[in-house]
């Protein structure tokens, strides 16, 4: 049909509360190719978290159709398609470090020889070799995040859904953060959708851009990033790398004027 | 180890100090044997009572550690239900908080109708009984402590509802068993023993109690309350030796341990 990792077709999603329904997105329409790096940004509530969650089949949206490499979104989570990043690390505090990297692994039978190996290469991948046998509590903030992207790269899912990952992290732990995740979509040719509130983060990371206006969350904009790659420490000094933040903020800036 | 040691001296000093007053107050104000006897007189009084009042504790011990498994497991057993089906929580929660709240006790002389006089199982179905509510109420609200993104996260790798009971919900409410656990023991001694006086075989420390505080033998009256505090401290030592072992992950006995 497609070659596309991801498409959304004139999807709505009403939420039905106590308090009546909340109309949180509204007509999504776009494409996301394989192996692209897209990020979705705009204000508080403007349901960017919800669209990565109907990716992810975790909501199913009211109207309109989502499709992931060819199939349902549901179908796609069944065959384990979709590694999840969450703004919390979400490390099981009861498991050593490798054993919550096997959880996934675990939990779709992979015998626990070849866990452990797995387990160790990608502990390897985010830099935090040696630290299998550690509880999560006696980590930093920066690396339980790691692990818990270790942990969604595992099973080599297609797809990483990232949901404001680096939120709570401090600004220079983020940066570090940026670039590992960079380098480890170069190693893995994984299709990443990565919400966020950072423009420059946003503009860094991504191949594109979708700005989202508030509630009802429509795609305002999808902002090409044309910065060559890979990208480095430099281009964040890069006046390139300024002009798309300023675009992208220029996007956001556009719907302020309305309220 | 020392260190440890010296973090345990000032409970001992509290408690040997404790002993002393008791002792000094008992004569200096000669009181009565029937209203405090002196520890010493307490501890001469063990030798000639301890035939009778240690199989009489150990009886008791039993059926209250039966009681306090049954009631477990049944309670875990009801939690994991109710908090897999709504539909049974919304039916059995109201039943189990209101039953907690009332004194379970109050059916320890029906106890004794159903299952008869001598048998243990009345004892072992009170204990059961009381233990249960606070067991089930306490690992419901474990079982349902899960955070909203680690349901997201077992959903994303397609776990099925078992998988998220093991891997997810049980772990996650080991905090919650282990508090239950607690109170469950103490429960299930004083269950046991409150259930014997109202009748039972004369080789259980609620009959015995009430057997020689009727004789006025206050000093043997000791020594087995004093037998069923071991138990119940040893009781609550052991879970919360097992808690150590199990869960030096969990925040409060990362806190213990420092």
């Amino acid at each position: 049909m497609t070659d596309f990792a991801v498409s959304l077709a004139a999807v709505s999603m009403i939420f039905e509360t106590a308090g009546g329904s909340v109309h949180a997105l509204d007509d999504i329409t776009i494409d996301v190719r394989d192996g692209e790096f897209i990020s979705l940004i705009g204000p508080s509530g403007c349901g960017k978290s919800t669209m990565l969650r109907l990716v992810g089949d975790l909501l199913v949206p009211t109207e309109g159709n989502v499709a992931v490499r060819g199939k349902t979104a549901r179908q796609a989570r069944l065959d384990r398609e979709y590694g999840m990043v969450f703004q919390s690390s979400t490390l099981l505090e009861w498991r050593k470090v490798a054993a919550n990297v096997e959880l996934p692994l675990e939990i779709m039978g992979v015998p626990p020889e070849q866990r452990a190996s797995r387990a160790r290469e990608m502990l390897a991948l985010v830099d935090l070799t040696g630290f299998e046998d550690n509880y999560p509590w006696q980590l930093s903030g920066g690396m339980q995040q790691r692990v818990s992207i270790a942990r969604a790269l595992a099973f080599e899912p297609s797809i990483l859904l990232m949901d404001e990952p680096f939120g709570a992290l401090d600004e220079m732990t983020r940066e570090r953060m940026q670039m590992e995740v960079l380098q480890i979509q170069k190693q893995t040719g994984t299709t990443i959708i990565f919400v966020t509130h950072s423009i420059p983060e946003a503009a860094f990371l991504s191949d594109r851009v979708a700005v989202m206006s508030p509630r009802p969350g429509r795609i305002a904009e999808v902002i090409e990033i044309d910065l060559p790659k890979p990208r480095v420490f430099e281009t964040r000094e890069d006046p390139a790398f300024f002009a798309a933040v300023t675009k992208v903020r220029e996007s956001l800036r556009g719907f302020e004027a309305f309220e | 180890m020392i260190a440890r040691l010296r973090r345990w001296i000032p409970a001992i000093g509290v408690f040997v100090a404790f002993i002393a007053l008791w002792e000094a107050v008992v004569r200096v104000f000669d009181i009565q044997g029937f209203i405090l006897p002196a520890p010493t007189a307490i501890l001469a009084a063990f030798p000639g009572a301890w035939p009778e009042v240690w199989p009489a504790s150990i009886g008791t011990f039993l059926s209250a550690l039966g009681g306090l498994a049954l009631g477990t497991t049944l309670g875990i057993l009801a939690a994991a239900g109710a908090a897999r089906w709504p539909m049974v929580r919304d039916g059995a929660m109201p039943l189990a908080i209101t039953a907690n709240s009332t004194p379970i006790i109050v059916l320890a002389p029906v106890a004794n109708a159903w299952f008869g006089l001598l048998s243990p199982w009345s004892t072992i179905v009170v204990v059961a009984v009381l233990v249960f509510f606070p067991v089930m109420i306490n690992m419901v609200r474990g079982l349902l402590s899960t955070s909203a993104s680690e349901l997201e996260l077992m959903a994303s790798y397609a776990a099925n509802k078992r998988t998220l009971l093991w891997k997810l919900q049980l772990p996650g409410a080991m905090p919650y068993m282990f508090s239950a656990l607690k109170v469950a023991a103490a429960l299930s001694l004083i269950g046991a023993i409150v259930k014997e006086y109202f009748g039972g075989s004369q080789a259980r420390l609620g009959q015995y109690l009430t057997l020689k505080a009727g004789n006025f033998q206050f000093e043997e009256v000791w020594t087995a309350i004093l037998l069923a505090s071991a138990f119940g401290i040893g009781l609550y030592l052991l879970i919360t030796l097992v808690e150590r072992r199990y869960m030096g992950w969990h925040v409060s006995v990362r806190a213990a341990k420092v």
